[in-house]
């Protein structure tokens, strides 16, 4: 869309959609700048999930009453929508989980299992979440088979020499992350499946921080696997979404075993139900389902062309703001970002910077944020991590910049 | 202040009456910070795992001497507000009788006005360095106590 084109944007009837941001911590209203570690609901959530408890509440797919039908329309409605949003029109192929870390659980188990043999390797890079580890480490075990992590550079961003090496040393699988959570880069998913697929080898995108941020076509992109947790989009907790190929999932064994993912059980052999409900064991998050298709709406009313615009704004003032800051050094500086923010403030330890900015209400993330290897490979400890979304505004950034000040000037 | 001739409820008064005044946040904290200045630093020989202590997000490592009975910590951290966090603690409970200290009242810690900040569901290890620290107290009182029945019956 021509930028000319866009509506005006006012922060402030954009904040008033999420109740959470009038929250009032120690004596004043918080500055919500840990995005990346979860994302408020907007009261259209709020209102959809309660709804749903107050007048629709039944079990899904087994009822004959009415209200078993109007929770199984609007549960399997919502896969639709989630569908439509990673430009998905078989919902066979969006899978429900409890979020991000259990769908890579899931294809690990499952396609690991089916797949993965000694001599073998899964190639993840340096800056994965440790859900985008671990879980190849314990099939690895299993199975024998080994993990290929390629190099990041000093500025964060993958080395696609590295990367291309990875791929000619044999590779079954690869398992990126779309955007970091800690630094914020966006790597290029796109060059890495068509390089990948050049090679035969399928790969799943961790997508967890990516799509709050930008449009995700997974049949555009080309993956084998995407995957994302709900209330980092602004939907609730304890819900995820796997996408996989069809063709994949169909030849993947069932991962957990129970009611609703089989079509006839005996003590001879059992049956599994089609897909997606082959991978959905037991009674479902339905409510959760039901509010990530509502957060999906929201987020396509405000539109990503105004998210984008808004956050692109955020991010560059937020490192102009604390450029200015004597000893300020950021972590994590490639050329494509979403709006995160990490940084260290001279010798100052994470944890000191970010009690200060908690106590002047400011909520930052520190530590090693998931990424424990990322932190080894850079050298440091951890950073102090501001991650920001499309209802943050300037003056939170504001109140950022005066807090690290502060806190390096009593730090010092 | 690490002499160890105040009681342990003495020392703990006089923190308590401390932070009292002081009636900013700001200035609570900055105390805070600048009583780690005056922590018993461990020795970097023993900045180790072994002494270690888990569930801080910033690394505490703590060691445990035994006095004649007294019990003589030092410890250090690579956080300001963790490093004067454990200094206070030492500073009640530091060259105190081992068995009293690991059975010490550490209720000063709410009155010092940070409660906010000193909750131990906070990532601050504060809880696992009061455990910690009652641990050696409990080893060395009870080798103490071995040492002296072992006196008695011979």
């Amino acid at each position: 869309m021509d930028p000319a084109t866009l509506p005006r944007i006012d922060p402030d009837t954009l904040r008033a959609d999420f109740p959470a941001l009038s929250t009032h911590v120690y004596d004043t209203t918080v500055a919500y700048l840990d995005n990346a570690a979860t994302a408020q609901k907007p009261r259209a959530v709020i209102d959809r999930i309660s709804r749903y408890y107050e007048s629709e509440n039944a079990n899904v797919h087994r009822g004959v009453h009415a209200m078993s039908q109007v929770a199984t329309n609007a549960y399997e409605g919502a896969r639709a929508g989630i569908g439509a949003f990673l430009g998905v029109d078989d919902v066979g192929e969006i899978v429900f989980t409890r979020g991000t870390t259990e769908a890579i659980n899931l294809v690990a188990s499952s396609w690991g299992r089916l797949h993965l043999h000694p001599g073998a390797n899964v190639v993840v890079t340096e800056m994965e979440h440790h859900s985008n580890i671990v879980p190849w480490q314990l099939i690895c075990q299993e199975t024998g088979a080994s993990l290929r992590v390629v190099r990041v550079t000093d500025e964060g961003e993958i080395d696609y020499e590295d990367y291309e090496r990875a791929l000619a040393e044999g590779a079954a699988l690869v398992s990126i992350v779309h955007v970091s959570n800690t630094l914020g880069t966006i790597n290029p998913v796109e060059r890495m499946i068509d390089d990948a697929h050049g090679l035969g080898v399928p790969v799943l995108v961790d997508g967890a921080q990516a799509v709050p941020h930008g449009p995700v076509d997974v049949k555009a992109l080309g993956c084998d696997f995407y995957c994302f947790s709900s209330h980092k989009l602004f939907g609730p907790t304890g819900f995820g979404v796997l996408y996989g190929r069809r063709e994949l999932l169909e030849s993947m064994p069932p991962w957990q075993g129970g009611g609703d993912m089989i079509e006839e059980v005996d003590f001879d052999g059992t049956t599994y139900n089609h897909l997606p409900h082959k991978f959905e064991a037991g009674t479902p998050h339905i409510a959760g389902a039901i509010g990530l298709a509502a957060a999906i709406a929201y987020v396509r009313g405000v539109g990503f062309d105004t998210i984008q615009q808004v956050e692109a704004d955020l991010l560059a003032y937020t490192v102009e703001r604390l450029g200015d800051i004597g000893g300020i050094r950021f972590v994590g500086t490639a050329r494509r970002k979403t709006s995160v923010v990490s940084f260290l403030v001279g010798e100052t330890h994470p944890y000191d910077v970010g009690s200060i900015l908690d106590r002047l209400g400011v909520a930052v993330r520190t530590g090693h944020h998931c990424t424990q290897p990322l932190m080894k490979r850079l050298g440091i400890p951890g950073t102090v991590r501001a991650s920001m979304s499309f209802y943050n505004t300037r003056g939170d950034i504001d109140r950022l910049a005066e807090g690290v000040e502060r806190a390096a000037a009593m730090l010092s | 202040m690490y002499s160890g001739h105040h009681t342990m409820e003495q020392e703990a008064q006089a923190l308590v009456d401390e932070f009292a005044m002081f009636d900013d946040w700001m200035d609570k904290y900055q105390y805070l910070i600048d009583m780690g200045a005056g922590l018993p630093r461990i020795d970097d020989a023993y900045k180790t795992d072994e002494y270690r202590i888990s569930g801080c997000q910033a690394q505490v490592w703590l060691r445990a001497e035994d006095n004649d009975g007294r019990i003589r910590f030092t410890a250090d951290s690579d956080a300001q507000i963790t490093r004067g966090l454990i200094a206070m603690l030492i500073r009640v409970l530091n060259n105190q009788p081992a068995r009293d200290v690991a059975q010490a009242d550490v209720s000063f810690l709410d009155g010092i006005g940070m409660k906010d900040h000193l909750s131990p569901t906070r990532k601050n290890g504060l809880d696992s360095m009061i455990k910690q620290i009652r641990l050696y107290a409990a080893a060395l009182a009870a080798k103490h106590n071995t040492t002296s029945q072992h006196r008695a019956t011979t």
